[in-house]
């Protein structure tokens, strides 16, 4: 089974590389960019076809390290 | 007083620290290797600065999980001392030994400089003996110490004197919160802070501004 893990920052938690990556997208013309936030992807791949316990696997290895919960949030999908 | 500094694969700045260690307590430290189980038996254990992993995932996060660490947690609830250093400071956020998470410098760019120091807080066993508000020294090389923390987090640090080191005069080289420097945990026998006192401490080094801090938190047990 696949999975897709994206981590993303909490609202509120600056995010120098989402704007540097903003000025980046300002400066090649592109005007319409109100904000840029920079995340990961992990793409998974998991020995089970139980989706519901993939799902709690997944979960808990966000908790224990894919993501740092102090500043990130994470969403997970099988694919 | 005894103590131990933990290598993980990317450290880089375990002599500097073994050497301060010893110029200060004139004893060697025990050098512990990040896959061993067990801690010698030691009054302070060190992580010490490195790009642990190539700084791979966030900046500390392996080594945060390294086989290591339980036992650096069991030290550190015993009430022993853990010193945390740039990169070390980053694994015990990660480790969940200190709140909040360094995050990419504001600037976004590697910061290898002086900066200057001041000592915020005395409250904890590593700075009891230095002087509150003195302003010194001390270089910083880093690219994630850009400090965070939720708003509630930055009060009850405040509150309860847990920032043990701010950036003075204007020098705060990353966009850290309250210009953090340092903090402690509740207790105030672990610590954590991004700039690299053990670079300063031998004549040869363009400095000695980095020994009261050892000379202090070297003194607890030695006392």
């Amino acid at each position: 089974m696949k999975a897709r893990v994206t981590v993303t920052l909490k609202s509120g938690v600056l995010d120098p590389q989402g704007k540097a990556i903003e000025g980046g997208l300002a400066a090649l013309g592109f005007a319409g960019v109100d904000s840029v936030r920079q995340g990961k992807v992990f793409d998974v791949e998991l020995n089970t076809a139980d989706a519901t316990k993939a799902k709690a696997e997944l979960a808990d290895m966000c908790e224990k390290l894919l993501a740092n919960t102090v500043i990130e949030n994470y969403a997970i999908e099988i694919v | 007083m005894k103590s131990a500094v933990i290598t993980f694969p990317g450290s880089n700045r375990e002599r500097d620290m073994m050497y301060a260690l010893e110029l200060t307590s004139g004893v060697a430290p025990v050098p512990v290797w990040h896959a061993d189980t067990t801690l010698p038996d030691v009054d302070l254990v060190v992580l010490p600065g490195g790009f642990s992993y190539g700084d791979y995932l966030r900046s500390g996060a392996i080594a945060a999980r390294a086989p290591i660490m339980d036992a650096v947690r069991d030290f550190a609830e015993k009430g022993r001392l853990v010193l945390g250093v740039c990169n070390g400071f980053q694994m015990l956020t990660e480790a969940g030994l200190l709140p909040g998470a360094l995050m990419r410098n504001a600037g976004l760019t590697f910061v290898c400089r002086e900066v200057l120091l001041e000592t915020a807080s005395t409250a904890n066993r590593f700075t009891q003996g230095m002087t509150k508000g003195a302003v010194w020294r001390c270089p910083v090389a880093h690219h994630d110490g850009n400090y965070f923390a939720d708003a509630d987090t930055i009060k009850a640090l405040e509150d309860h004197d847990r920032v043990a080191f701010r950036y003075a005069r204007g020098t705060n080289p990353n966009g850290s919160i309250n210009d953090i420097a340092g903090i402690t945990n509740e207790a105030g026998n672990v610590l954590g802070m991004m700039p690299h006192p053990e670079n300063l401490v031998d004549p040869l080094q363009g400095g000695t501004d980095g020994r009261a801090f050892f000379e202090s938190a070297l003194s607890v047990v030695a006392a």
